[in-house]
């Protein structure tokens, strides 16, 4: 397959213009000499408004009205950027305190992406042609003539495309690993190998460029960490950098021992969210569970703090009255739930999958039990579940507003237990705050589900290696 | 004496040294994964797994040579061998390497259809089992799935191969597509995708406009075989199966197709009446019009596993291999011949070793003389004949055929490297 090449000036033009808008790419690192206090309160403003950009991409559709309007809100009261280079040289500090692990830098690279995403919608058309034009974005234009014999085709792949826009527009054929989102969601024409796309569309192109060039960048500032680390200034708040935006990843290991296998099924009826009680039910009922439903659940138990012995025991357990036998679990199975507590192979201490993860990443299919029921089931049956579990229909149908905002399965297992444990005179603030689980995890998860494509790209899968046995 | 079409899994471990010492088309194998030694050590860094007796399973398996390649298993008699990655440094060697710098690199695109994914919406079989009725699925699933990788992604070299007993695998081996990052797969997985859902989904397939030429050029596919296949899972004819097409309707039409089937049984006739409302659908309310495409779509269209799609460094089971259930061998599949495959008349290997033993005809005798005059090694010559005496002969010449086809490739890399050479 031929690649159209593509050159790329490196903009070296004086600060003034440079700097005439926030939006660029980086691809110099400043050269100015700053103070120690600039460069720590550069780096923490950065932060903050990056987990605003998180927190924003979370509780609304990215893009959307409210959401653009709630960014330049949060961007002015945090008045980002304080000085028309603090942006450049506050993303250049922020790659040396990411870059370290494949977690921060899934991190770093999304909100970044998302925050040029919004800048660069914020641009007007001109000012978006001009940006274009002067990071030489170059993409081959076709001709008239082929934009006609293809008319039929590229009004069908694209929802708005009219032949007039189409007549009035330039396409350009891009190679479709150049524009990854909009061959995954299907939103554009694909013939040999190639892209067509509208001009209107070419954001998505470079948002593509923009994170594929983060990514690289990234990996090569890993390389030079060692000499950054040793200069004592700045190790310290590099570390302090990087674990402000890790919340909790529930690894739990404090827990261990504390739940017993007799507990289980008490426990999935009363503090399980729904996605994890769905999984222990389908093991219940079918001794069986496929290698996604495995991961999910059995990373869960690991959280909520099962031991390997305990977790090898249930597993064997349930697997044996399935009919597979002890022979086989052992060769088949055994290995993959070692695996996952870190006794095998990489022994890498997987940590329990968050909301957006199980959202995000392996859908369900035939056979299957995973996923996020408020994401992967029909809206009757996820309706019934919930009434068979006795959430209130009000509660189903409210949308909350609340402050408590769920992102990870294991978290709600937490605060379900303390709840639970608080005593019996606060019974009726234990049934709000459940509900108001249940419906954060539905109204945050339906939100999350509307930009659930944009996010799948560079997702590493780190248990890609196995297959069913 | 057991004739050729039983295969007994027991016999297996006596089998398996015959089949690796004069069956298997190692050099075939070889020159496919050597790539035409275009990219060094592309070979040498790939790995394989082997699955052995008493489910012993190896990885990180690497091999310097075809020859290194052949004694190895011959000594090992593996009951399964995977494919995985090329890695940046021999896999074999992976622990001596520092930690963190052995990865994978490349991989041939690959796909993987198992006719398990199918079970809710086939009536003839269900799990392992499959019959020539369901078998028209994996048809389709070629056919989609060919088309839309050579003519959307624009890939040339495609191998699909028999698994051996319930689905079919392809093999991109374009260099761009081996190249192809988890993303880029992940993507082109997606872009495949329309069947969505697990247990809890009822409705898998949802269209709504405009209709993706994608989506258009895989119902054209997809109506060919529709009418016959779902003839024969008898879809409309049991009211279990009815019920299950009917949850695809949407529910005024449902109501309404419920009435009728009460009186109208034949099947056939049925699905006139669900046409029917559909195109009125399409005139009127044009909200959820498209529910007889999305029901055609939901039986028959491929489903694959994202999964085995998406991961570089993901193993999968290689052409040839032996299945140890079925004892079928993981042929490729000749796409000329595609309506006439049929998956029980595919090769065991008790078959083919039992074939090794029939005497050979006058005509096979002068064939030989002639390949003794051509060949220097006596083993070779052996070899030679050997698989070619057996069923599996058909397959290794299209094999061949597929090899000749990437070869254009591999010649116009190395002039163009050497060409470079020469300019300094």
């Amino acid at each position: 397959m031929e690649f159209s090449g593509r050159k790329r000036k490196i903009h070296t033009s004086p600060h003034a213009e440079h700097y005439a808008h926030a939006l660029q790419f980086y691809e110099q690192p400043p050269t100015e000499n700053i103070c120690l206090s600039e460069f720590e309160t550069f780096a923490v403003d950065r932060v903050k408004l990056l987990k605003t950009v998180e927190n924003l991409g979370l509780s609304y559709v990215k893009m959307s009205d409210d959401y653009n309007k709630k960014l330049n809100n949060e961007a002015k009261v945090l008045n980002f950027p304080y000085r028309p280079d603090s942006d450049h040289i506050s993303h250049f500090i922020l790659r040396l305190a990411y870059c370290q692990t494949e977690d921060l830098r899934r991190w770093f690279i999304q909100q970044e992406v998302d925050l040029f995403r919004y800048r660069f919608n914020d641009l007007g058309r001109e000012q978006k042609l001009e940006f274009l034009h002067r990071n030489n974005l170059q993409y081959n234009a076709i001709s008239d003539k082929e934009k006609v014999a293809l008319k039929d085709q590229l009004i069908s792949s694209s929802y708005g495309l009219s032949g007039v826009t189409i007549e009035h527009q330039d396409f350009y054929k891009v190679p479709f690993q150049d524009a990854l989102d909009l061959v995954r969601a299907r939103k554009v024409y694909l013939q040999a190998g190639y892209v067509y796309i509208p001009h209107q569309d070419i954001i998505t192109i470079v948002l593509n460029d923009f994170r594929t060039k983060l990514s690289k960048a990234l990996a090569l500032t890993a390389r030079s960490l060692p000499a950054v680390h040793s200069d004592e200034r700045l190790q310290p708040l590099l570390n302090h950098l990087s674990h402000a935006y890790v919340g909790q990843d529930y690894s739990f290991q404090k827990n261990v021992g504390k739940i017993s296998l007799e507990q289980i099924d008490s426990l999935s009826g009363k503090s399980y969210p729904l996605c994890m009680r769905q999984l222990h039910q389908a093991v219940r009922e079918n001794h069986h569970l496929r290698h996604g439903g495995r991961m999910q659940y059995g990373l869960f138990l690991k959280g909520i703090g099962l031991s390997l012995e305990q977790a090898l025991q249930f597993w064997k357990s349930e697997f044996i009255r399935g009919k597979v036998d002890a022979d086989k679990f052992d060769k088949a199975y055994a290995y993959s739930i070692r695996h996952m507590f870190g006794k095998e192979g990489k022994r890498t201490d997987y940590t329990p999958y968050s909301c957006m993860k199980v959202i995000l990443s392996n859908p369900p299919s035939q056979g299957d039990h995973h996923g996020c029921p408020f994401r992967h089931s029909d809206p009757e049956l996820l309706k019934q579940k919930l009434q068979f579990y006795k959430v209130s229909p009000s509660g189903i149908e409210q949308v909350g507003e609340s402050n408590f905002s769920l992102n990870h399965p294991n978290q709600y297992f937490i605060e379900s237990q303390r709840v639970l444990s608080g005593g019996k005179d606060i019974k009726r603030e234990m049934e709000t705050p459940q509900r108001l689980q249940e419906n954060s995890a539905g109204s945050t998860a339906a939100r999350e589900a509307a930009n659930a494509s944009q996010d799948l790209a560079g997702m590493t899968d780190l248990d890609s290696i196995f297959q069913d046995p | 004496m057991p004739t050729s079409s039983e295969y007994d899994p027991d016999s297996l471990p006596d089998l398996l040294p015959l089949y690796y010492r004069r069956l298997f088309p190692f050099s075939q194998y070889y020159r496919w994964l050597y790539y035409g030694g275009v990219q060094k050590n592309y070979f040498q860094n790939r790995e394989f797994s082997f699955t052995l007796k008493d489910d012993i399973y190896v990885r990180y398996q690497s091999f310097s040579s075809q020859a290194e390649l052949e004694k190895e298993i011959q000594k090992m008699n593996p009951y399964k061998i995977d494919i995985g990655a090329v890695y940046s440094h021999k896999p074999n060697q992976h622990n001596t390497v520092k930690s963190g710098t052995f990865h994978a690199l490349e991989k041939e695109l690959v796909f993987d259809i198992d006719m398990t994914d199918y079970d809710d919406v086939r009536t003839c079989c269900s799990a392992a089992d499959i019959c020539s009725k369901c078998w028209t699925l994996m048809t389709i699933a070629i056919r989609i799935l060919d088309r839309a990788l050579r003519d959307d992604f624009g890939f040339q070299h495609l191998l699909w191969v028999y698994s051996g007993r319930r689905g079919v695998h392809c093999w991109v081996c374009d260099e761009a597509a081996r190249k192809l990052s988890v993303a880029a797969r992940s993507a082109v997985a997606e872009y495949l995708t329309l069947v969505k859902g697990g247990e809890e989904t009822v409705k898998k397939v949802v269209l709504t406009d405009p209709i993706h030429p994608f989506i258009r050029k895989s119902l054209d596919v997809v109506e060919k075989y529709f009418t016959d296949y779902a003839h024969e899972q008898a879809i409309l004819g049991h009211n279990k199966s009815v019920d299950k097409v009917l949850a695809l309707v949407p529910e005024e039409v449902r109501q309404v197709l419920q009435k009728d089937f009460q009186s109208e049984k034949t099947p056939e006739k049925r699905w006139d009446l669900i046409k029917a409302k559909a195109s009125m659908k399409k005139g009127d309310d044009k909200k959820q019009q498209y529910f007889q495409e999305e029901i055609m779509l939901q039986y028959c269209y491929p489903r694959l596993d994202v999964n085995v799609s998406k991961g570089v460094n993901h193993l999968l089971k290689s052409p040839f291999s032996v299945h140890p259930k079925t004892g079928r061998i993981s042929v490729p599949i000749d796409l000329k011949e595609l309506d006439k495959f049929d998956p029980f008349a595919v090769p065991t290997i008790s078959l083919i070793c039992e074939e090794l033993d029939q005497p050979r005809t006058g005509e096979k005798e002068s064939e030989d003389k002639k390949e003794k005059e051509n060949e220097n090694n006596a083993t070779e010559r052996r070899k030679i004949r050997d698989y070619k005496r057996t069923s599996l002969a058909k397959y290794v010449k299209y094999f061949d055929q597929f090899l000749d086809g990437i070869a254009c490739t591999w010649k116009g890399e190395l002039l163009k490297k050497s060409d470079l050479q020469k300019q300094f």
